[in-house]
């Protein structure tokens, strides 16, 4: 019982921890992986396909965003609460999306409008994309 | 250099305090972010009128932008290698990389916007544009807190002190290279 | 800063060099990185502003009261400026009072003596924290001074009316005082980061998290409760000062914009921020009741889950505010069961506490009848919160004086009951001396008192339709009863007469810090770290030899088989 109080780690222990876990090596490679993601996100949308642009743009995204994490920032390696951390912070963003969305997502509602939204939308459909040359 | 409370040296919880600390600093910035793409990603979602303002941005000149904070990114985790291996100058070397990469991007952004508001996209043009600026000037601020931090930090490890702010500012700095990786596609690709 | 030489005989150097040397009026009291000093600089700044926010309570009270009369100490009340009255004294108490007296100033004071650490780990951070908060109250106190005066669009900022000077009348002030609320965040996110870094890496050896006293854990919860999410409102802060002064249309639906949008932003962080201020005041009540009671805490690791499944759940109920604003009714179906969920764990908090007394051996002394007053009156808060919570009564209540009476009856007991309850019981720690026990116990039943005598009226007067926000109600012929008008008038003479008595305890507290009876170490024969030190602790708050290693949990109190009534968590056996 009396030296339970004395055992804890210090910086250097979690440090020498950390290095052993740490591969210095292939930074580079995910460096070229990163651009390959990026030149792929470029040229998807330019099937014009939504499911394909959608795919390309924004679920290369995440894997570019998780491969930095990983990589870069050794997520993985640092203690598990970390990982739970950011993904706690993200939950409630989707969660803040869905409290919100439902309501700004929307153009009118029972006693309401928003005139200029359904102006845009009703001059898009009419005359394709507007210049906003003024 | 300064002293420090015997706190600083204890690591409780398994992390060296000043890791832990940038982790939550990453998490109240993520928030931030968050909040403010949630709101574009809704007008986006909502009215194409919207989206379709997305087709004026430079592509080419976002995807520059996300090469050359992606390769600012590698320059930053090799300076946290040579950190650890605690060889001080290359690290200063390697920030000074990163910081370069950082004062690049913003210079291409300026020249960037610079171009827009020439052709009439001002912040007031329309709410995209109001977005976009609101949330690429929000994410260039911090490359250029970043840029000012790595500056500081770089100039200390050339003397090979205080090396672990190497792999601190660092993480920063990927944290700013993620949320780019986002904002590239939200507000450059349009279809 | 480490030009002066090393103290000798420590040979520590990661101990700071100010120790044994003199230090100017400015190094030690405005320049200190000195956790317990920035806590005092927070404490009393929260202080004069709760003095601010109290007199604007005064003056709009007289208003309702005794409409179109000159109150005494202002003149007459125009319209424009009961709104700025309104909307500042809310913003103050919860973001200039509240948060750092409750926080920054408990939180700064507690968290290294309560962990057995020397200090907070960035004593810097934690000195700019503090500057940027005090530049975020003198530029919240400048927004009165420019034309237009202060902002009077509600605490709550919605556009348009916060956004548009053509109908805020206020086109500086509206920009400072979002500018200010901007800056607050600043400082508490700055701060945030340090309490929570050093709660999780800098606890004394020994310290497992179970040992951890609860007060340091619900700082540390509100702490996270509030970086997690302030973002969204910080980012939203952003987009109204564009549309403010630039002209951008977030929130004008006119231009592209959604008003809605601000709300959520705004109420997203809203609601989760009244837990960040509930639980350092329930952390507080824990400390005082089982040291009082001499009894273990009833449930601490219930306590903890719970203060966790708040937290969470917090992030699930904000749109209870936006019942009647147009939302989606499905919505307004989902936000109500999380809403009357929430009031499970908070409720289950409070029977751990009356629990916790139950059986004990309990001293009446004034910090224990704070923390009673605390359980009691946010009880009442509590139960009147499920009828705004159910979608359908809140129809009729939104806006009325029920609602204020309810948050009146919430924040009130955390603010300044729980503030109370805080400074009497550390006070002989953070200055050396006792308060006066007599003036204490007066300044307890007269505010408890009238606090009541206030706010019991106002539910009824909300229930029966008076709204809020409005100049005068006396304009409305069916509020323009006899009987209303009563209710109105005893409110606001309680308010008086409870403003006059906290002059008892701003002497009682002033009095005592330079000629109140001395005090020892442990006067109250407390388990918790921070009564090891010496009143007041030095710089360092132990000798660096000499810091403390923990054997036991914070609130063994009363252990069978023990000669003395409490075991403090140092004590090796």
């Amino acid at each position: 019982m009396a030296d339970h109080a004395l055992h804890h780690p210090t910086p250097h222990d979690e440090d020498h921890a950390y290095e052993a876990h740490t591969h210095h090596g292939n930074y580079v490679k995910i460096w070229a992986i990163l651009l390959v993601l990026l030149f792929i996100s470029i040229l998807g949308p330019e099937l014009e396909i939504r499911v394909v642009t959608l795919i390309t743009a924004f679920g290369i995204a995440v894997v570019k965003a998780y491969m930095v994490a990983k990589h870069f920032m050794h997520i993985t390696v640092a203690p598990r609460y970390v990982s739970y951390l950011v993904i706690t912070m993200l939950v409630f963003m989707v969660l803040f999306f869905a409290g919100t969305s439902p309501d700004v997502m929307k153009l009118e509602g029972l006693r309401w409008e928003k005139p200029s939204w359904i102006e845009a939308n009703r001059s898009f459909a009419e005359h394709g994309p507007a210049g906003a040359h003024h | 250099m300064s002293a420090r409370p015997i706190a600083t040296t204890r690591s409780m919880a398994g992390m060296p305090t000043g890791r832990l600390a940038v982790w939550w600093v990453i998490a109240s910035e993520i928030v931030i972010f968050g909040g403010l793409l949630g709101s574009y990603v809704m007008h986006r979602l909502a009215h194409d009128a919207f989206a379709e303002q997305a087709a004026h941005t430079s592509t080419a000149i976002g995807a520059f932008n996300t090469f050359v904070l992606l390769t600012s990114s590698l320059f930053a985790v090799l300076g946290h290698k040579a950190a650890e291996e605690g060889d001080g100058p290359r690290a200063a070397r390697m920030l000074y990389l990163t910081a370069g990469g950082g004062l690049i991007f913003a210079c291409v952004k300026a020249f960037e916007w610079t171009m827009e508001i020439s052709k009439g996209y001002t912040i007031t043009s329309s709410t995209f544009w109001s977005f976009y600026y609101t949330a690429a000037g929000l994410h260039a601020l911090h490359v250029i807190a970043g840029v000012i931090i790595m500056l500081i930090v770089a100039q200390t490890a050339k003397r090979n002190l205080e090396l672990h702010r190497v792999e601190l500012i660092g993480l920063y700095w990927h944290f700013v290279d993620v949320v780019w990786i986002f904002l590239f596609p939200l507000l450059y690709i349009a279809k | 800063m480490a030009t002066q030489p090393v103290e000798i005989g420590h040979g520590h150097e990661a101990h700071d060099a100010h120790g044994h040397h003199e230090q100017s009026f400015f190094q030690k009291y405005l320049w200190s990185t000195d956790h317990k000093m920035i806590a005092m600089q927070y404490l009393f700044t929260g202080m004069a502003l709760a003095l601010v926010g109290g007199f604007f309570s005064y003056v709009f009270r007289m208003q309702m009261a005794f409409p179109g009369a000159d109150v005494p100490l202002w003149g007459y009340v125009t319209p424009t400026q009961y709104n700025s009255l309104i909307t500042n004294h809310g913003a103050i108490m919860i973001f200039w009072v509240a948060m750092p007296v409750l926080i920054a100033a408990f939180g700064n004071y507690l968290i290294p003596l309560m962990l057995g650490a020397d200090d907070m780990v960035f004593p810097k951070l934690n000195r700019l924290s503090y500057q940027i908060f005090l530049l975020s109250a003198i530029v919240l106190l400048a927004s009165f001074f420019v034309e237009g005066g202060g902002f009077g669009g509600a605490w709550t900022m919605y556009p348009p009316l916060a956004s548009k000077a053509e109908y805020n009348l206020t086109p500086l002030g509206s920009t400072l005082f979002v500018a200010a609320v901007g800056l607050e965040f600043a400082a508490f996110l700055m701060g945030g980061i340090n309490f929570v870094t050093t709660a999780m890496n800098s606890r004394a050896p020994g310290m497992k998290m179970y040992d951890i006293p609860m007060v340091v854990w619900m700082i540390v919860i509100a702490s996270i409760l509030f970086m997690a999410s302030v973002g969204p409102l910080l980012a939203g802060a952003i987009m109204l000062i564009f549309d403010q002064t630039i002209g951008t249309a977030f929130f004008d639906p006119n231009r592209g914009g959604d008003p809605i949008l601000w709300q959520h932003l705004f109420w997203f962080f809203g609601h989760p921020e009244v837990y960040v201020v509930l639980l350092p005041a329930i952390g507080i009540v824990a400390e005082i009741i089982t040291t009082f009671a001499r009894k273990k805490l009833f449930a601490y690791k219930t306590v903890l889950y719970t203060a966790f499944a708040t937290g969470v759940l917090s992030f699930t109920v904000w749109a209870h505010h936006q019942f009647v604003a147009g939302i989606d009714p499905r919505m307004a179906n989902v936000f109500t069961v999380t809403t009357l969920l929430i009031s499970v764990p908070i409720a289950e908090m409070l029977f751990v506490y009356i629990a916790t007394l139950f059986g004990g051996s309990i001293t009446l002394s004034t910090p224990m009848l704070w923390a009673l007053g605390f359980i009691s009156t946010f009880l009442i808060g509590g139960v009147t919160g499920i009828f705004l919570g159910a979608s359908g009564s809140d129809i009729y209540l939104h806006d009325t004086y029920f609602v204020l009476a309810h948050f009146h009856y919430t924040f009130y007991p955390i603010a300044i009951i729980g503030t109370f309850a805080g400074l009497t019981y550390w006070f002989p720690k953070m200055f050396g001396r006792h308060m006066n026990e007599t003036l204490g116990k007066i300044h307890f039943w007269i505010t408890i008192v009238t606090f009541n005598l206030i706010f019991l009226p106002l539910f009824l007067t909300g229930a029966a339709g008076d709204h809020r926000r409005i100049f005068n109600h006396q304009n409305f012929p069916d509020l323009n009863t006899p009987y209303l008008n009563f209710l109105r008038e005893f409110a606001t003479i309680a308010l008086v007469v409870m403003l006059i008595a906290q002059f008892i305890f701003i002497y009682n507290f002033l009095y005592s810090i330079f000629r109140g009876e001395k005090a020892e170490k442990n006067p109250w024969k407390a388990n918790t770290l921070e009564w090891t030190a010496d009143s007041p602790p030095p710089h360092g708050n132990w000798k660096p030899s000499e810091l403390p290693s923990v054997y036991r949990g914070p609130y063994e109190y009363s252990t069978p088989g023990r000669s003395d009534d409490y075991w403090p968590q140092h004590v090796p056996n």
